[in-house]
Order: C-alpha cells, then sequence, then structure tokens
C-alpha cells in the first residue's frame, strides 16, 4: 500500500489515501488478528485521532510523524492509558503523565494506537512472561517472537501497525526484530530520554524504534532522540537524518567479532551471515575479523548487574500506594508478601531473588562490584575495535525463533538467546537487527551492526546499503 | 564505680534543607500544608519517572562542608538504601554511601575546663526524606508523602564526644551554624533537625570499647543528653554485674525517662546500598567551591573570637551575643553609635532580650533602632541622663522609637547635676530630717540611702546619683 511513511503521507495528501478508514481497517486488522496477543490494549479516540491528524496533514501544517501509526510497547507511559508492563500487579493502572518519547511522537502528529504486550516488566527473550499469555509470531505461530518487546516487533511484522516502540535492555529490541525480520535499533544509553519507561534495569534501558523500513526507523529516532532535562542520564545528543547524507557507508570499516561463531550458534545463521560477508567483500567492502575477548563474560555480567538493579526498580510495587494489593492480609509484612507473591510472575521473581543476593552484604564485592568491572572490560574491548573499526557486524542471535515452551523450564537456556546483544547494552552503544535470509523453516535471519556511542548514522548509513543494494531480503 | 568508666559517642543528625523545592522533584517543601497536596508521580515512585537533583541542594551542602572545614568531594555518587516500608515510595531512599559530598570535618566546643576541642566531622552526605505515617484509631494507618523527597543532609561525627555534656554542646554549635548558613529551619518540633546518637563505654585508659548500642527518637537537644545519661549508666550497671552489652537500637520515651530497645525484627536491615544508576555523579569543580566559600557568613566561632578582641567582651556575653546572626549585627550597629560597648552588650542582654522574650518577638521585631539605643547609651554616659531615667527613655522608645535626645528634652528627663541647684535642696532635707542626720553623725552610715531617696523622689530620679552621694557624704558628716 506504501512503502514507507513518506509515501503514506503523499498518498494522504494526493487523496488515495483515507486516514481515517484505513486506521479504522488497521483496528479491525488488529482485532483480526487477536491471536497473536500482540497487543494489550487499544487506545481510546484512535479514528478520532486519525480525523483530525488527517485534516492537519491537508492545511499542510503537521508533524514530522503525521498519520504514523505507532504502537508502544507496555512498560512506556502513555498518559491515561493502562500501563501494565504485562504484569498482574499493575493490571489496573493508569499513569498520570506520558513518557518524553510518546510526548515527542504526539507533537509529531503520530497516532499511538496502543500498548503492545511484552514479558513481564521486560524480563525475558521470548515473550512467554507475560501475564495476559504468550504473543505468536506471525512468520509461524508455533514459534516465539523473541522478547522482550514480542508484542511491538509482532504489531509491525504483521502489519497492524506502521511502526513501534520497544526498549532493550540486553536485546529486546534486536531479537524479536530478528525473529520476525523487521529492522529494530537500540539506541546508544542516553541518545533517547528514559523518563517514562518504567525501568528494569536503569543503567542498560533503552527505548528504540521498530520498522519494517530504514527511512521510517531514522524519523521516529530523530523524533525521540535529543535531550531531556527529566532525564539525568539524558546525553543531550540528537540523531539527525541530516547526518546521513554527508556520509559515504561505501568507505566504513566493518569488523566481525570471531567469538560470536562458536557453540550453539544454528548452521544456517552462521551460513547467512558468512554469505553476507562474502557479498559484503565482492563488492569491496573492507571487512575482517575483530575480537571481543570478554564477550564470554557477558551474560554471567548482565544479569548481575540487571537483576541487582532491577531487585530495587521494582521494589515500589508493594500494593501500598498503587496497582494491586492483597486484600485478605492483616499485617504489613503478610501484605508486602502476598501481594508480590500474587501480583509477580515466575521470571520477575527469579530476578529478584538473584539481584536481591548479589547486592547482600558479604556478597555484594563478589558479584556486584566484580560484574560491574567485567562491564567496564567489556566496554574497553569495544573501544579497542573502535579503535580501527566503524561498525561491528554480527549475527543477531544465535538461532531463529524458537518453538513457544521449547525454553521456559530452562532459563539458563533462554538466556543464551541474548549471548550476541547484552555486550552493546554493557557498553552502552547502539545495535541494529537487520533482516538478512530465512533458515531451512522459513524463518527469519538476524544481522546485528554495532558502532562506537552516538554513531547511529554510521549503523543507519550501512544498512541501507544492504538494504538497497545487496538485495539481502 | 562510675568514675572508671567513660562514654564514647557518636553523633548523626540528620538537617531538612530549606530549599524551596524537594530534592528530585519541582513540588514545595512547605511544612504544613494539607496530606498529600506536595507531591507529583516523582515523589510518589510511579512507575517510569526519574529523578533530577536540585542544585541548590548541592550547594547547601557544600556550604555546611566548608564551614566545618570538610573536603568537598569533587566527585559524589548517590547510593540507593533499599528497604520496605509504606512511607517510603520507591522501596529505597536515594542517599550517599561511598564518596558522600563531604568528608572529614571539624566542630569545635568547649570543654568543662574551658579548652577548645574538635569533635571531627566524618561526612556530610545528601539524601531524600521519607514520608509520615499517620497512626489513627481502629488500626487505620494514613500516608502523607509531603515530605518524600524533602532534602536532607547527615552529619555523621567521628566518635569523639566523651559526655552527655559535650554531645549537647557540639548539636548546640552545631544548629548554630546551620541557622548562621541559613540552610535549615533547626526546628525540632518540625522534624527539620533530627538526632541518633551512637553510644558505647569503656574503662578511662583503656582502648578497649565494650559493645556499642544506638538510641533514636531524640527530640530535644536536652532529651539528647538525658538519653546519653541514662544509657551511659545503663551500660556501665551491666558491665559491674556481669552482665553483656547486646549491640541494638534503642528508643528513648522522653515521657518516663527510659530508653527501650526497638524490636529485633525492624532493625535487622541490610540496606542493599549500591550506586544510583538513574543519576550521574555530582561533579563540583573548584570554582564552584570558591564561589560558594565567598558566599558564607562569618562563621559564630569566628564572631565570637572578634566579638570578644574588638569588642573586649567576655565569653558569656560573646556567646549570647552571637547566638543569632541578626543579634550579633543589631550589637554591630549599636556599637557604631556607642563606644560603650560593655555597657552596650549589658543593655543587649539585660533589657533588650528581657523584651525579647516577655513579647515572644525575635530581633528582626525589635521596635528600638540600633543608632537609638546607642544614643540612649552615650546620654547616660555622658552624664545628660541617669542610668535609671535611662531605663524609663528606653520605655518610651518601646512604643515611639524616637531619638532619645529628643524624648529627654520633650519629657523633661535632664539629669540635674546642677551644683547649686542640688546643695540648696540637700541643705533643706537635711534640715527637716535632724535626727536622721545626728543618727549617720553616730555611725549609722546607711541612713545616706534613706537621704538619697529623698532628693530622688524631689527631683523625679533626675538628680545625677554620683554627684547627690557626694555633696550628702560631704554636708552629713559636716553640718553639726
Amino acid at each position: 500500500m506504501y512503502k514507507n511513511h513518506s509515501e503514506k503521507v503523499q498518498k494522504i495528501i494526493s487523496g488515495i489515501l483515507d486516514l481515517k478508514e484505513h486506521t479504522k481497517d488497521l483496528l479491525s486488522s488488529i482485532e483480526k488478528n487477536s491471536d497473536l496477543n500482540a497487543f494489550n490494549s487499544i487506545s481510546k479516540d484512535v479514528v478520532e485521532k486519525a480525523a483530525s491528524v488527517a485534516e492537519k496533514i491537508k492545511s499542510g501544517k503537521h508533524g514530522k510523524l503525521a498519520g504514523m501509526t505507532v504502537a508502544v510497547k507496555d512498560v512506556i507511559s502513555v498518559k491515561n492509558e493502562p500501563l501494565t508492563c504485562s504484569s498482574e500487579i499493575l493490571k489496573n493502572f493508569k499513569p498520570l503523565y506520558d513518557a518524553t518519547v510518546v510526548e515527542k511522537l504526539l507533537e509529531e502528529d503520530a497516532i499511538i494506537i496502543g500498548k503492545t504486550n511484552c514479558d513481564e516488566f521486560a524480563m525475558g527473550s521470548s515473550n512467554e512472561n507475560s501475564a495476559f499469555g504468550p504473543v505468536l509470531n506471525p512468520v509461524n505461530k508455533n514459534r516465539v517472537p523473541g522478547g522482550s518487546s514480542g508484542g511491538s516487533a509482532v504489531a509491525v511484522a504483521a502489519g497492524l501497525c506502521d511502526a513501534s516502540l520497544g526498549t532493550d535492555t540486553g536485546g529486546s529490541i534486536r531479537q524479536p526484530a530478528a525473529f520476525v525480520g523487521i529492522y529494530g535499533l537500540k539506541p546508544t544509553y542516553g541518545l533517547v530520554s528514559r523518563f517514562g519507561l518504567t525501568a528494569y534495569a536503569s543503567s542498560f534501558d533503552s527505548i528504540g524504534p521498530f520498522a519494517n523500513n530504514l527511512d521510517d526507523l531514522s524519523a521516529i529516532l530523530e523524533v525521540i532522540s535529543g535531550e531531556d532535562k527529566k532525564d539525568s542520564t539524558s546525553s543531550g545528543k540528537k540523531f539527525t537524518r541530516e547526518s546521513l547524507e554527508n556520509l559515504d557507508a561505501s568507505k566504513l570499516k566493518i569488523g566481525y567479532p570471531k567469538e560470536f561463531f562458536g557453540k550453539g550458534i544454528q548452521s544456517e545463521v552462521k551460513e547467512n551471515f558468512l554469505k553476507v560477508i562474502q557479498k559484503l567483500k565482492s563488492a569491496g567492502i573492507e571487512i575482517s575479523e575483530v575480537s571481543l575477548p570478554h564477550n564470554e563474560y557477558s551474560i554471567a555480567a548482565y544479569y548481575i548487574l540487571t537483576t541487582a538493579e532491577a531487585s530495587s526498580n521494582l521494589a515500589r510495587y508493594d500494593g501500598v500506594r498503587y496497582g494491586v494489593r492483597d486484600l485478605n492480609s492483616t499485617e504489613l509484612k503478610e501484605m508486602y508478601e502476598q501481594t508480590r507473591s500474587i501480583g509477580f510472575g515466575k521470571e520477575v521473581k527469579r530476578r529478584i531473588m538473584l539481584g536481591t543476593y548479589v547486592l547482600s552484604s558479604g556478597y555484594y564485592d563478589a558479584y556486584y562490584k566484580k560484574a560491574q568491572k567485567v562491564r567496564r572490560l567489556i566496554k574497553n574491548d569495544f573501544d579497542n575495535v573502535f579503535d580501527n573499526f566503524d561498525l561491528i557486524l554480527s549475527p543477531t542471535t544465535p538461532t531463529t525463533a524458537f518453538k513457544l515452551g521449547e525454553k521456559t523450564n530452562d532459563p539458563l537456556q533462554m538466556y543464551l538467546a541474548d549471548v550476541y546483544t547484552t555486550s552493546a547494552n554493557l557498553a552502552g552503544i547502539p545495535g541494529l537487527n537487520i533482516p538478512i535470509g530465512f533458515d531451512n523453516d522459513n524463518l527469519p535471519i538476524g544481522m546485528q551492526l554495532m558502532s562506537n556511542q552516538f554513531c547511529e548514522d554510521k549503523i543507519i548509513s550501512f544498512a541501507k546499503i544492504l538494504e538497497n543494494e545487496m538485495n539481502l531480503s | 564505680m562510675h568514675e572508671i568508666y567513660e562514654p564514647v559517642i557518636g553523633l548523626e543528625v540528620h538537617a531538612q534543607l530549606s530549599t524551596k523545592t524537594k530534592i528530585f522533584c519541582a513540588c514545595s517543601t512547605k511544612f504544613g500544608n494539607p496530606p498529600n497536596t506536595n507531591v507529583c508521580p516523582v515523589c510518589l515512585g510511579h512507575p517510569g519517572v526519574l529523578p533530577v537533583l536540585n542544585k541548590k541542594v548541592v550547594e547547601y551542602s557544600i556550604k555546611m562542608g566548608l564551614a566545618v572545614d570538610a573536603k568537598i568531594n569533587s566527585h559524589s555518587v548517590f547510593a540507593r538504601k533499599n528497604y520496605f516500608y509504606p512511607d517510603l515510595p520507591k522501596g529505597y531512599q536515594i542517599s550517599q554511601f561511598e564518596l558522600p559530598i563531604c568528608e572529614n570535618g571539624k566542630i569545635d566546643i568547649t570543654s568543662q575546663d574551658g579548652s577548645i576541642k574538635s569533635i571531627g566531622i566524618k561526612r556530610i552526605h545528601m539524601e531524600e526524606d521519607a514520608g509520615k505515617l499517620i497512626h489513627e484509631r481502629d488500626n487505620e494507618t494514613f500516608i502523607d508523602a509531603n515530605r518524600c523527597g524533602v532534602p536532607l543532609i547527615e552529619i555523621v561525627t567521628e566518635p569523639d564526644l566523651r559526655s552527655p555534656k559535650e554531645a549537647y554542646d557540639y548539636l548546640t554549635n552545631l544548629k548554630l551554624i546551620l541557622t548562621y548558613l541559613d540552610i535549615c529551619d533547626v526546628n525540632m518540633e518540625e522534624g527539620s533537625l533530627r538526632c541518633d546518637a551512637n553510644i558505647s563505654i569503656r574503662k578511662k585508659g583503656d582502648k578497649k570499647l565494650y559493645t556499642r548500642t544506638e538510641i533514636k527518637n531524640l527530640n530535644s537537644f536536652r532529651n539528647v543528653e538525658k538519653a546519653l545519661e541514662f544509657e551511659f549508666n545503663r551500660q556501665i550497671d551491666l558491665i559491674e554485674n556481669g552482665e553483656d552489652i547486646v549491640q541494638q537500637t534503642l528508643l528513648w520515651n522522653a515521657d518516663l525517662n527510659e530508653a527501650t530497645p526497638m524490636r529485633g525484627k525492624e532493625e535487622a536491615h541490610d540496606y542493599r546500598y549500591f550506586p544510583e544508576p538513574d543519576l550521574v555523579p555530582a561533579k563540583i569543580s573548584n570554582d564552584r567551591i570558591d564561589e560558594i566559600e565567598k558566599s558564607l557568613p562569618e562563621l559564630p566561632s569566628l564572631k565570637f573570637e572578634r566579638f570578644i578582641k574588638n569588642y573586649s567582651l567576655s565569653k558569656y556575653d560573646a556567646e549570647i551575643l552571637i547566638s543569632s546572626i541578626e543579634l550579633a549585627d543589631y550589637f554591630e550597629k549599636v556599637c557604631k553609635t556607642t563606644n560603650e560597648f560593655k555597657s552596650a552588650s549589658n543593655w543587649m542582654i539585660s533589657e533588650v532580650l528581657k523584651y525579647l522574650n516577655e513579647h515572644k518577638l525575635d530581633i528582626t521585631q525589635f521596635p528600638i533602632s540600633p543608632e537609638h539605643l546607642g544614643k540612649l547609651i552615650n546620654l547616660i554616659k555622658d552624664g545628660t541622663i541617669s542610668g535609671k531615667i535611662g531605663k524609663d527613655v528606653f520605655e518610651f522608645m518601646f512604643n515611639s522609637d524616637e531619638d532619645p535626645e529628643k524624648i529627654v528634652n520633650e519629657k523633661g528627663l535632664l539629669q540635674i547635676s546642677d551644683l547649686s541647684e542640688l546643695e540648696v535642696m540637700i541643705d533643706s532635707i537635711i534640715a527637716k530630717h535632724p535626727k536622721d542626720a545626728e543618727d549617720y553623725r553616730n555611725g549609722n552610715k546607711k541612713v545616706i540611702g534613706f537621704f538619697v531617696g529623698q532628693v530622688m523622689r524631689e527631683t523625679n530620679g533626675k538628680a545625677n546619683p554620683q554627684l547627690v552621694n557626694k555633696l550628702l557624704t560631704e554636708k552629713l558628716s559636716r553640718s553639726i
């Protein structure tokens, strides 16, 4: 119907596309695809909003994202819409304010279509840890869509919206993007405000876009990036599409980490990846093997640090002020225990316990402090590579989408689904999933491009070469 | 028996900073507003909110650090202190743990023997206050979150205090510094100043300390002193009876004058401190520190020294006059008009403070201008009026704050120092009371007081008392 958002706007202006009707169709399409379970809630007044944006477009006074239908992961605050974090404990909660990213989308006339399903409090790699049930992969409904931003990925892949926002703490945007075959970007930590993002692990969490094309992805990133006085960790830097124009991506130097091809990688993923490298080489791109020697410790460091932060971040859900409370308790401590026992799912409890343990006195130095040191070493590994290379290319995930229920009883196997993605969060650098092909079961394979901090322009420019000239997907 | 032991005491003081807004959000810090009206999603700990550090809090903390000669850390880190309680919306308090804003300072106190003793300040750190629980009848508890996020500094001493009295003196000096810096309302009743005490004992001359206890719920400096005395004696009794001191937290009960242990469960906390990932470290440049240092007022200890030196005051007088900046300023303004510093100090301490106490006012509301008080003192000094008349003029000045010279003239209060006028009057009085005059000559010198009284009655108190005394002594001895 349209290949990207600019074309959509053109079609609205020329009258080929009626935004209001089109949005109505979208809503019925969401309804028809409710078995995918991608949405937790649909925004009030979506059609009215579409009508008013259509008017704005006609009048010529509209924002950069006018008429773009955007789904928002249900850990991001949209004023007066439910904010459940896919958790029993916040099932009844409605926030009083808009997240900064939502405010920015609305300023540019995007249409927030609804809140998407995800792993509870963004903890998971398959979207099976949701109080609202698992999300299905539209490519193959027996498969998981990846997580934790499964609903946001599926909403775009299944054509239920133009684009969506997800969050990525250890791969939660890139991995589901790879599993459903779309673009998904985890920006540099500090490029996009976290204000209004329900914290899982504050020093790792990033909000980023999903889209089925790079133009829309960059348009959203341009809008949501930039300084936010409400977020002290906001860097003040902004991504602009203009920066893409002066960049000759064909001159960028690419490295691929040798450590990423050891055991556990699915053979088709490896083959496809090596094919891409061959293609790039023959196209004259400078590409060679690099080393990230501490990557093998990234999962361990990631789970120690993120769970430590999570154990503290989730302490506020205690039944006292908002959210669900156990009403049968008569004592304070009992109320806390019952509320949190009933309110949190298994994986969330597991991570709270792990995080409480690694922070407790006598264990702090052995776990938390040591993991912080590992985090520094991992960052140094990247710094060393980026001294000589512009980008790192790797598979996004070791396997394609696995079967529903396949790993739910084996948390360690589940955690390994993030083995190529957590290091970017540890280092605070950006990573983009690019769909590069399919395995023998026709499941999408994704490739990840990483760069130094705030070099999203290099990532996107190079991804464009792949999108346009390599004819990968 | 008690004399062979000494207490080793350390204090932790929480001072609410008097910033207009909270430490991590723009909510008002105003005390006494209706419950849960000074709140927003940030201080209520709603999902997704983030703290933004109030720069005034950093400035005030640095002021305090500089005032106690502490090292200001150029790189200061916030940390989360994790525990569950209904008055703590996030389930953690944002505080500082490693790298607090100030370390290694000192506050001087005067020991019992008059020497100066420095009490070490281990650290000063910034943190947010918790809310307040209001327990009502029928087992109902309500939460007032107005106080959530009100900025605090915690000032922690080294275990340098050696008596409950020293603890009291330390707190008095600390309070004075906070007042001078104008960074805290120092109102213990409203909770803007709170104190916890740690105490252990040892035999004098020994290094080894017995087990330490902590006392909380101390709502006045006197109660700090009393509670420490109580606990000092309790610990000695335990040791003397061969029992062990249990490491525990005690709550002071001011009504019963005793400390009782907190329940074990409430104190068994592992706070799981870790660096606050939502805030970047507070970076403070040397230029900024210099700038703040320049803005500091003269501190109480320096003002104390200066008053003694410049105005030749006693330590006692100086201590009273520097008890507030405004009082000290007033005194200094008086001393611009008069050189009678001692007399000015006496007037301040006896008359001015008495008036302020009686009327429950502070010096800024005192109706007499320092210039007029200075003039009054001069009028007495140069003999224009007597000291007694001076007090009457002072009374008039309360109501009008008119120039004392004008009051003296208009009301005809000029002192009678005219020799011939007084001589005539004294002669006639002696003549009227021959028996009393004879008493005097027979050796009853006390009777002179009666004659002074007669002269004063005749002159409405305006006679120059020294002159009257001199003339009476001469005339009574002579006139046979």
